[in-house]
């Protein structure tokens, strides 16, 4: 026989979840809007520059300039369209047909020829759009420095001395830009499930009258804290797994760390999120302001200021600081360093003990304000 | 029936209150003022007031859910607060809305209440095997909390607050949303629960449940209006009560010409009759109405209502300034309603089956009927909110079945709950219905200063309506409602919850409107709201068992016990009737 305590709690956690099951609602943000961001994320939102349309302007028409050319109509990395004019090539730019475009002077293969000189080339790019700008002046410079090298060991000769730059990128050598965002847009639906899915429910058992009927059968705080707790934690762990099922399994993300360590920082991460719902929902009482100040307390702060779309170095320093107090920055992090580094704990006992942090805080707040009266 | 309640000695205190009071943190009055009564085993103990009397606050002080601001409860001799954890298996407390989960099944719902309550084997199916006999939901056992009808709710929420054998039983008003046939129900099972000797606290706003209690609070704006038997309240008024009858005119026209008489405290329709109340020091002098020679006074039995004004001191005369600036219409008795064969199908389900009702110009028409009855599904195709299945109805001319939206707006419609914007200043909201009905410029403004004029309104232009006290969320009600001039009005339970003296208010208004030719069309299962109709039709299972005056129908459902039914005695006889 279980003791009479742990009884009342089984009770209500079955009544939760029989609630859950029943609620259309529920399942669809616990597991049809995971699948779908995370296809969205893999397929629709992608921050790599894949092949760059670029223009290139041959005013030299000799072999060397045509050679020149050529590496770059070769890579796969640019798609080329060639002209001779540079206004109807600009206009193209214009147009955002050529991202930005290339002009070889006519003075080319006699400079290239000329000793201790080199051939300059012009490279025009859409300042309206940095991101892109930077990218296709990236691109056409590393595809420039890989000509000179070919061009000197074709010619037998020697370059002139200097620094070459070869660029490696650790943990995600082919910067596909899936490998991060996926991992990390399981916080974004992580902190929906937890956050906007709890933040109404306790909301609903006030404004449905149930709460009062509740409290009169004598439920109390911790019986009240854990049957809003047990049953959407193990909804979260469950969407938690799907998208990481997806995220591998049918996404081909590399997965670095332990499935252990991961475990344990999302449940974590979990535990936080729902502690944040319910406080917001224990606070208001009420579904619609519970679910608005979810979505502003949660939600965007998840979105904007994790670092999962937007860099946290890059941001002012008054920002920056102020991510230290959101927990989806140290979930991202943490996801982001296991799929992509594996189990580097100089990075992860940080992030573990801020979220471990954050969900002591909101349910310790949580369970303070809860109330068994009325008032 | 004993698995129920243990007996316990029948008129011993089973709850008392000691100088008890409450104020909320923010309110500068309290919500109850110090309060001394005595709750009795095998009584029941009305808790009666309009909304906002401190009604709910005084249960939830029972039930340990709020703490006394001053004074104390006993109840069997504990503190609800500090002992309630010994107090729980002996209160059973029904909150509003019965504290059920409506996504759970009837079996569901009981599970979990006897699961909280501890109890567990024999005992639980006993109580189990009992309850739902006793509340006749057996058949229903699988069925979701949700799709259960008002009163088989009720049922259900009295099931799961029974569990556990309380002595105490808290009901707040169980009555509301529930029709006067499940509301019977239930008082004859709290009946046979009495004589277990539970004790039944039962709060409500409808007055006229006060007269089966065994005790009564009468409560009003968080005061102790009275305490102790019905009859006694009802003795300060015995020979004061009277109807008019046999007068010249309409019903309307006596109860303003009546009112003018310094004399009467209080007056309301009630058919083709007028029932006033009589000041102490004073008599009524129905010669000097003007209502023809025939017009005569007749005395009646106080009710509880009666008591009630009497004890507030009686009701101002407010006259109608509506009649004033509100545009004559001909009094041509055109029929500005008519349907014949209206039918409404949803799926196989039949919501209105072939209606046939004639509205003609300035009179009051009422739709009554059981919830789910199907009067608001006919409600709801004559303001064109709805498309009818078949059949054909004509509102102010125009066939609905062609231009709704032509009919739409020569018609004003007021809401059950109120429609207004609760964060909207009532100015912004009267502009906002104003655009709504597609007026444009000076009309607007010209509009709604009348309004403000008329309802009253000037003072709180500025303040949102949802700090606004009832009675003045009524009158903007009504005044969106009229901004545009229209020519019918419809109301939808216009004055459920609402406290006698606003309800008064708000019919002089009415009739104030209808005096001028407006057409009114009211759905109630209110049988107050049913007296003030020149005709009704009474409407089961979507189809009309009795049409005609309010006197024409109580005439019908007269049997010899009851040679002089009330209105709720009749529409409780002409459903049963129609169900059995």
């Amino acid at each position: 026989m279980m003791p009479q305590r742990l009884r009342r709690i089984v009770t209500l956690c079955r009544k939760e979840s029989v609630q859950i099951i029943r609620d259309p609602s529920t399942l669809l943000i616990a597991l049809v809007f995971p699948a779908v961001l995370m296809f969205i994320f893999a397929y629709g939102i992608n921050f790599d520059a894949g092949a760059v349309r670029l223009g290139i302007v041959l005013e030299d028409e000799s072999p060397a300039a045509r050679r020149f050319a050529e590496t770059y109509a070769q890579s796969p990395y640019f798609h080329v369209t060639f002209g001779h004019d540079e206004h109807a090539m600009a206009d193209l730019l214009r147009a955002e047909q050529v991202r930005g475009f290339i002009v070889v002077r006519g003075d080319f293969a006699r400079r290239l020829e000329r000793p201790g000189d080199t051939p300059t080339v012009q490279l025009v790019t859409d300042g309206a759009e940095p991101n892109t700008a930077s990218f296709v002046a990236g691109y056409v410079r590393g595809a420039y420095a890989i000509w000179r090298r070919e061009e000197a060991i074709a010619s037998g000769r020697v370059m002139p001395a200097g620094l070459t730059l070869e660029e490696r990128y650790w943990f995600n050598p082919s910067t596909v830009s899936r490998n991060f965002l996926l991992p990390g847009s399981v916080t974004i639906i992580m902190t929906v499930i937890g956050a906007l899915l709890t933040s109404m429910v306790v909301a609903r058992e006030w404004e449905r009258g149930t709460m009062e009927a509740l409290l009169a059968a004598g439920v109390t705080r911790l019986e009240l804290l854990l049957f809003k707790l047990v049953p959407y934690f193990c909804l979260g762990m469950l969407s938690f797994s799907l998208c990481v099922g997806l995220t591998v399994g049918v996404f081909d993300v590399p997965f670095r760390g332990s499935y252990l360590t991961l475990y344990l920082v999302a449940s974590t991460f979990l535990l936080s999120a729902l502690g944040l719902g319910l406080l917001i929902s224990t606070a208001t009482r009420n579904q619609f302001n519970a679910a608005q100040a979810a979505l502003n307390a949660a939600f965007l702060p998840a979105m904007m200021l994790s670092g999962f779309v937007f860099e946290i170095a890059s941001m002012p320093a008054p920002v920056r600081a102020f991510t230290r107090i959101i927990p989806a920055r140290y979930f991202v992090t943490a996801m982001q360093t296991l799929f992509q580094a594996g189990d580097v704990w100089s990075v992860l006992g940080r992030s573990l003990a801020g979220l471990a942090f954050a969900a002591a805080f909101f349910l310790g707040m949580t369970f303070l304000i809860t109330r068994r009266r009325l008032e | 029936m004993s698995a129920l309640a243990a007996p316990t000695d029948a008129s011993s205190v089973i709850a008392s209150t000691h100088g008890l009071s409450k104020t909320f943190p923010k309110a500068d009055k309290p919500a109850l003022a110090p309060l001394d009564i005595q709750v009795r085993g095998g009584g029941v103990t009305g808790l009666v007031g309009p909304d906002g009397a401190g009604k709910t606050t005084l249960m939830r002080l029972f039930a340990g859910l709020l703490a006394p601001t001053s004074g104390s409860i006993r109840i069997l001799g504990k503190d609800p607060l500090r002992d309630a954890d010994t107090l729980r298996g002996s209160i059973g407390y029904m909150p509003q809305k019965f504290g059920l989960y409506e996504d759970l099944t009837v079996r569901e719902n009981l599970d979990l209440y006897a699961d909280l309550k501890g109890l567990r084997g024999d005992a639980r199916r006993d109580a189990f095997e009992s309850l739902l006999t006793f509340t006749d939901l057996k058949r229903f056992t699988d069925r979701a909390a949700g799709k259960l009808s008002g009163g088989m709710k009720q049922k259900l929420g009295l099931a799961c607050t029974l569990l556990g054998t309380p002595k105490l039983l808290l009901l707040d008003e169980p009555g509301v949303g529930v029709d006067p046939i499940s509301r019977r129900e239930l008082w004859r099972m709290v009946g046979e629960l009495l004589s277990q000797g539970i004790a039944v606290v039962w709060s409500t706003a409808y007055l006229d449940e006060a007269e089966a209690c065994d005790s009564v609070v009468l409560l009003n704006a968080g005061k102790v209006l009275f305490a102790g038997a019905p009859r006694e309240l009802n003795a300060n008024t015995r020979g004061r009560v009277f109807c008019l009858k046999d007068f010249d005119g309409s019903a309307r026209g006596a109860l303003k010409q009546a009112r003018r008489d310094p004399a009467s405290m209080d007056g309301v329709v009630q058919g083709h009759a007028v029932r006033l109340l009589e000041r102490k020091d004073a008599r009524l002098d129905v010669t000097r109405y003007g209502l023809g020679t025939q017009a005569r006074l007749e005395p009646a039995a106080p009710r509880f209502e009666d008591s009630f004004i009497d004890l507030l001191g009686g009701v101002p005369v407010v006259d109608s300034r509506l009649a004033k600036v509100i545009p004559e219409r001909p009094r041509d008795d055109a029929v500005v309603i008519a349907t014949t064969g209206l039918t409404k199908k949803f799926g196989d389900f039949v919501a209105a089956d072939h209606i046939d009702i004639e509205v003609r110009r300035g009179e009051v028409f009422g739709l009554l009927g059981p919830n789910g009855a199907g009067k608001s599904t006919t409600f709801k195709m004559l303001c064109g909110l709805l498309a009818p299945t078949s059949g054909e109805a004509r509102v102010a001319g125009v066939d609905l079945r062609r231009s709704r939206s032509e009919a739409r707006q020569r018609l004003g419609y007021m809401a059950q709950k109120f429609s207004l914007y609760g964060d909207l200043s009532v100015h912004d909201n009267l502009e906002f219905f104003a655009g709504a009905y597609g007026m444009t410029g000076k009309a607007v403004t010209q509009a709604i200063e009348r309004m403000l004029e008329i309802f009253e309104l000037r003072g709180v232009r500025h303040t949102a309506t949802q700090e606004l006290p009832l009675g003045f969320k009524q009158r903007l009600s009504l005044a969106a409602a009229l901004l545009h001039g229209p020519e019918i009005l419809f109301l939808d339970e216009p004055t459920s919850g609402v406290d006698p003296v606003t309800r008064r208010e708000f019919w002089t208004h009415i009739n104030g409107v209808v005096e001028r030719g407006v057409t009114v069309l009211v759905t109630t299962h209110f049988m107050d709201e049913a007296e003030y109709c020149d005709r009704l039709t009474l409407i089961s299972r979507g189809r009309q068992i009795a049409s005609g005056t309010p006197d024409e129908v109580k005439e019908r459902a007269a049997t010899a016990d009851i040679p002089d039914p009330t209105m709720e005695d009749a529409f409780i006889a002409l459903v049963a009737g129609d169900t059995a």
